[in-house]
């Protein structure tokens, strides 16, 4: 039993906008998997709940006519791993969400929770972040479209405003096209875990394999939210891939990274995990992308996942005060930094 | 707190049509194990870290400590009391895990029935690696795994009408 | 022979379709609930408790603080009892505390008509304090000066004892002798069963009765008593299916304040059920020891001094106390002979979580420690682990003088043998010698030391009781538990062997209830089979006697002339069937000169211990650069005697492997430096394993009978705890060079490890 105060639950998108103005206080809930934790933790019980789990529309994932991908923001995990359109088009996003916590946690999970919920261990964050994705958010005024970087404001703390709820997610067709991906979660163990660290990394190569043309990183935990790794990014386009290229670039992004020291993991060790992965993130996309730059590559370890806790959550696009995982206090940090040997590569083949 | 909030629901448990007046508060769990005796739904963290209390709902398996239970309106919801015949004839995973020694505390069993059920369905040969990720949602501190895997290989094997493999490994 | 057979669990077909019943499921769902109000300091002393708030939530029954309870203390280790005051537990506990020892001590209690009202009183709660400084390091916490604990205590050292042996000091003067020395660290951990503690407790005839997921109810009745300073006899307890234990159930939890609260609400029923993240924080945790190991050795290995200092960090309250660390210890110079040792082990107060038994108690942390120095000691002297072991470890017919045991067969030379046959081992070892790149494999191995129940330390009693039917099947009582193992699937077979009728016609008792079950001291020590096997021999031999008596007036055959096979009467002399087990006795239960029901109880007292032995290899591949290790193989070879039911014994053998791998790779847990909170307290930031973090686990075993052993049986249920994280410790060591000196072996460990060896 919840210590709930009451629910009210949305029929249609303008329902829920319309709770959402009568109710400024409620908190959104769309699965579970971090409303209903926090509940039972005593951080929002007595809480007023909207509840958004029945709005089918916003379940899905659809391209329009202009190529643009558009998943629901009640799509689960596992809905958008299993998508014929993410597999074709942006397979990372899918291979990435499938490391979120277990099983029943991706049946329950939506992106909109994962990415509402403003915390920096989101496994599908870094992802959308390299993939320049963009939020619909649908309130009073109609609709609003806001790039994901924008999006997070800080900690804990997303871009949504009185009476709004974030409808969609957008990837539009010039960020997927000719690009391909690769995303290494790092935990303590292999499933059930919080990144520790994510990185995922999209290249588009040259037609003859030879030139990195474009090169998108996105971290997690690596900062109070998700980021780019915008210097790196800049520094690595149209350049030639040689061997030394991984490397490189592994170096490169200490430069744009910032995490932190926790009791889940000392920053000294982040830091060196972001060149690690960076590098070994570039050397599988190039892969996926035509280059094998390693033939086997030395660099791929042992494969780890993870899954996390609040980083796994529910669409809870109300609840804006939400602290931020990686920068809270308490025992259940949405940071997901983990502390076992596991990381977690998402993308390329079996292994 | 203002005054207790109820709302009707019909759903379908074990096959069987039921409506109930729930407390909003309520997980499903509490419905299961209170309104229906359906206590083979375990409490384990009640904060989807264990899998205990994992149950079906449209063909999906979830776990019911952090699923509301007026959430469950219009679902059709199993549990591993559901998956016994009218005899009492076990499950083919069921029987699987009696054979294979998959049981010790029994705790977290019906939890990873239901998971390998649900999964099973599509008729499909899974790898271990594939069978360990898929059985990655649920925590068990006595077998180590490792029967879990062989009944569950077992079953698969036996419902794809595919030979087992002699190693186990 | 129905010894030795591969027998499904009986409680198999209950548990995988929801039939059994565990405790929360028997519980009336209009019980009270109670919550604790959990103290948040480390080290404090409460001034005053304010529940004004809290009592005006609706649905609050009644609010009981530390200043409403008995001050009288109590002990809550599962041992059994003593009648010598000097041989009792350490009584330190009262039911709620106002000297706050560890950060969320138990303050006060609520109880209310549902656990949201509960919760929310329990928030409400308002506590005054004055903080005090607190410690959590075992060495610490030893200093002059350091906080204290416990006022009879000085310097928080609950216990220190050695062993001395031969003349340390001078025969380290031996000239060319090589120093290994090594500091080895252990972890706090928790067992982690899957169904958290729980217990509900009502009044009913003027007693208390209480209903809980215990391993040991009689123990936990009297603790009850001793707590709520009732007679014995007023207290009964009901121990239905358990889901798990693994010692955490071996010590009185919650039940006591549950009884006491029960008689503050005039007898209504009450539940107490712990969340997770209170069965992390509140129930016991293993016992994190240090070690501190000095030795000598020639250089072609032989071992001429050795010095071992154990540090064992208590937690909080003295719970199972200097038992744990001092059974390892004990250790050392058994499994390793050398003339001349000097061992100490001191057991301290911490304001960490209380530490009480856990699988394996005391000799996981110790086998870490012997092992990996073992190792050391071959990798600074060039010499082959398994080759130096064989010619190092206990040899045969060795005899502890303490507790008698001896090693009959050659057992560690058959389970090497086996171990290191199927993961190849010396190729393996060659192979992966002197490698270098980021990723590299490694091959190593263990060996561990392990007895059987807790004689001469402790009394050892067991009663069993058969009680037949009119069909000829009989009931079985013992209060040795059923808490997921399968000791009733075993305890039914040995049943069947002795009387000789068949395994369907044993219908044991699974729940025990101290009104109706015979005096047993349960479940721990890995003490079923053997300690229980005595008693379930001595019992079905004394009730087939008697049957065979009691036939001799219907058959008119001699006793001597007769037998029961497969649940008939014979006649031994041509094999003849006199008449069936159920046509005697529902003949003489029914005979109306001189009716009998036919039954019979004996209380068995074992003075005899048994060792049980193993190894295990491991093969790791490391990933230096990610600072990760991942198993590839693993097996454990346990000499646990003769195999009660093969499929059972493996799978105990898993289990424990399962929970060594997290010993040695993921679980810990972590405290806040400035608080002396705990900052992983549940199963998501506590790393126990996922299925996809182990590889298959493999298990074996050579049998050779126990000879003091009823049915040649001895400890299978603990060991298989013990040996993995010292072989996947060594295993790195040869991968890397890194030799680690604490578990478990995360990744933030070899990054510091890794970098400090100029790795990354």
């Amino acid at each position: 039993m919840y210590d709930i105060s009451a629910i009210y639950e949305a029929s249609s998108v303008e329902n829920a906008v319309k709770l959402r103005q009568e109710h400024p206080d409620a908190v959104i809930i769309a699965g579970g998997s971090d409303v209903l934790i926090k509940i039972r933790e005593g951080k929002l019980s007595g809480a007023e709940l909207i509840s958004i789990y029945g709005l089918s529309d916003l379940r899905g994932v659809t391209m329009g006519e202009d190529g643009t991908i558009r998943i629901g923001s009640l799509t689960s995990f596992s809905h958008i791993t299993k998508d014929p359109l993410i597999r074709e088009h942006i397979g990372v996003l899918g291979e990435a969400v499938d490391l979120v916590g277990g099983p029943q946690i991706r049946a329950i999970g939506t992106i909109g929770g994962n990415t509402c919920n403003g915390v920096t261990s989101a496994d599908s964050a870094s992802t959308l972040f390299a993939w320049d994705a963009v939020v619909e958010l649908t309130g009073p005024e109609g609709v609003r479209n806001v790039p994901i970087e924008e999006f997070y404001l800080s900690a804990g703390k997303v871009d949504i405003r009185e009476g709004e709820i974030q409808t969609a997610i957008l990837i539009p067709k010039e960020s997927w096209e000719g690009y391909k991906g690769h995303y290494i979660k790092y935990g303590m163990r292999r499933a059930m875990e919080i990144a520790t660290l994510g990185c995922s990394v999209n290249v588009r190569l040259s037609e003859d394999k030879k030139t990195l043309t474009s090169l998108r990183i996105g971290f997690g935990v690596a900062g109070p939210v998700p980021r780019r790794a915008r210097s790196t990014e800049q520094a690595f386009t149209n350049v030639p891939l040689t061997e030394d290229l991984p490397k490189e670039i592994g170096r490169a992004v200490l430069a744009d990274v910032n995490p932190r020291d926790s009791w889940r993991a000392p920053k000294d060790m982040r830091l060196h995990l972001c060149s690690v992965m960076a590098e070994r993130a570039f050397i599988e996309a190039a892969r996926l992308s035509g280059t094998d730059l390693y033939g086997k590559a030395e660099g791929r370890g042992s494969s780890f996942m993870c899954g996390s806790r609040e980083g796994q959550g529910d669409t809870e696009a109300g609840h804006q005060t939400s602290e931020a995982a990686e920068h809270q206090t308490d025992s259940r940090e949405n940071s997901g930094t983990g502390s076992t040997p596991a990381a977690c590569e998402a993308g390329g083949e079996a292994r | 707190m203002t005054k207790k909030q109820y709302k009707m629901i019909t759903c379908k448990i074990n096959g069987k049509e039921r409506t109930a007046v729930v407390d909003v508060r309520a997980s499903l769990t509490d419905l299961l194990r209170n309104e229906y005796s359906l206590t083979s739904v375990k409490k384990g963290c009640e904060v989807g870290e264990c899998g205990a209390c994992a149950v079906i709902i449209d063909g999906e398996c979830f776990n019911s400590c952090i699923y509301l239970a007026i959430w469950a309106d219009g679902k059709e919801i199993t549990t591993v009391e559901g998956l016994v015949g009218p005899d009492g004839e076990l499950s083919d995973v069921q029987q699987a895990f009696v054979d294979e020694t998959a049981v010790q505390c029994g705790f977290c069993t019906p939890g990873f029935i239901l998971e390998a059920e649900t999964f099973l369905q599509k008729g499909k040969i899974y790898t271990d690696e594939e069978l360990r990720k898929l059985l990655s949602g649920h925590l068990c501190r006595c077998t180590g795994y490792e029967n879990i895997m062989r009944a569950v290989k077992k079953a698969m094997y036996v419902r794809n009408g595919v030979e087992a493999e002699q190693n186990n490994r | 022979m129905i010894i030795g057979k591969s027998i499904p669990r009986i409680d198999a077909y209950d548990k995988v379709t929801g039939r059994a019943k565990y405790t929360d499921d028997l519980c009336d769902k209009n019980a009270l609930v109670a919550k604790i109000k959990h103290a948040d300091a480390a080290h404090a002393v409460v001034k005053a408790v304010d529940v004004t708030e809290a009592q005006k939530i609706p649905g609050v029954v009644k609010i009981v603080t530390c200043f409403d309870v008995p001050r009288h203390t109590f002990p809550t280790a599962g041992h059994p009892w003593s009648t010598d005051p000097a041989h009792q537990d350490v009584a330190d506990r009262n039911l709620l505390t106002d000297h706050v020892r560890y950060y969320g001590d138990d303050v006060a209690a609520v109880i209310a008509e549902d656990e949201v009202a509960a919760s929310q009183a329990v928030r409400a709660i308002k506590v005054e304090y004055e903080e005090l400084p607190f410690v959590l390091d075992v060495q610490e916490a030893m200093k002059d000066g350091a906080p204290q604990l416990h006022e009879k205590f000085p310097n928080n050292i609950l216990s220190h004892t050695q062993i001395r042996k031969g003349n340390y000091e001078e025969a380290i003067k031996e000239p060319g002798l090589i120093k290994i020395e090594g500091w080895y660290d252990t972890p706090t951990v928790q067992h982690c069963h899957i169904e958290n503690a729980v217990c509900y407790a009502w009044e009913e005839g003027g007693r208390i009765h209480v209903t809980a997921s215990t391993q040991i109810p009689h123990i936990t009745r009297r603790i009850i008593a001793q707590a709520l300073g009732v007679d014995w006899g007023k207290v009964r307890l009901v121990k239905p299916f358990v889901g798990g234990g693994f010692g955490d159930k071996q010590d009185a939890l919650y039940e006591p304040l549950c009884a006491f609260l029960t008689t503050q609400v005039g007898g209504r029923l009450v539940k107490l059920e712990c969340s997770r993240e209170e069965t992390f924080i509140n129930c016991r945790v293993r016992h994190a020891i240090r070690y501190h190991l000095i030795s000598w050795v020639r250089s072609d290995g032989t071992l001429v001094a050795r010095k071992a200092d154990c540090y064992s960090n208590q937690g909080a309250y003295a719970s199972h106390g200097h038992g744990v660390c001092a059974k390892g210890m004990n250790s050392i110079p058994q499994m390793y002979p050398c003339p001349n040792m000097e061992c100490d082990s001191w057991t301290v107060f911490t304001n960490r979580q209380v530490a009480g038994a856990m699988r394996g108690y005391g000799m996981p942390q110790v086998t870490f420690a012997l092992e990996s120095h073992t190792d050391d000691i071959c990798r600074k002297l060039g010499l082959d682990p398994v080759a130096y072991r064989r010619r190092t470890v206990m040899p045969v017919g060795f005899v502890d003088e303490f507790s008698k045991n001896e090693l009959y067969s050659d057992t560690f030379n058959q389970v090497m043998d086996k171990g290191a046959e199927y993961i190849d081992f010396e190729r393996k070892r060659k192979e992966y010698e002197n490698q270098t790149g980021d990723i590299r494999r490694g091959i190593g191995m263990s060996l561990f030391w392990y007895n059987t129940a807790v004689w001469p330390i402790s009394l050892e009693s067991v009663s069993c009781r058969m009680v037949m039917n009119q069909d000829g099947s009989v009931q079985l009582q013992l209060a040795e538990t059923e808490i997921g193992q399968g000791a009733d699937t075993a305890f039914a077979q040995m049943t069947a062997e002795t009387l000789g009728i068949p395994f369907e016609k044993v219908h044991v008792v699974t729940s025990q209830d101290t009104d109706v079950t015979p005096f047993g001291t349960s479940a721990y020590a890995s003490r079923q089979t053997y300690a229980a096997g005595m008693a379930i021999r001595d019992c079905a031999e004394a009730f087939k006697k008697h049957i065979l008596e009691v036939a001799y007036t219907y058959t008119r055959m001699q006793p001597y002339l007769m037998d029961i096979v497969d649940g008939n009467i014979i006649r031994t002399t041509d094999g003849r069937v006199l008449m069936t087990l159920a046509e005697l006795a529902a003949t003489k239960l029914y005979d109306l000169q001189n009716s009998e029901h036919l039954t019979m109880q004996k209380t068995t007292q074992l003075k005899s211990n048994a060792y049980s032995f193993g190894c295990c290899f491991a093969e790791v591949e490391v990933d230096i650069p990610m600072c990760s290790v991942k198993v590839l193989d693993i097996i454990n070879v346990h000499d646990a005697g003769t195999l009660i039911n093969p499929a059972l014994a493996e799978a105990q053998v898993h289990g424990g492997m399962s929970m060594a791998i997290g010993y040695a790779l993921s679980e810990k847990m972590l405290y806040d430096e400035k608080t002396g909170r705990l900052l992983n307290g549940n199963l998501l930031d506590y790393k126990l394993s996922t299925t996809m973090d182990h590889p298959h686990l493999e298990a074996q075993f050579v049998e050779n009978p126990e000879p003091t052993s009823a049915y040649g049986t001895k400890s299978l249920g603990e060991p298989p705890a013990l040996p993995a994280a010292p072989a996947i410790r060594n295993a790195i060591l040869q991968a890397t060079g890194v030799a680690f000196d604490e578990v478990p072996m995360r990744p933030h460990l070899l990054y510091r490890k890794f970098a400090e060896a100029g790795l990354l």
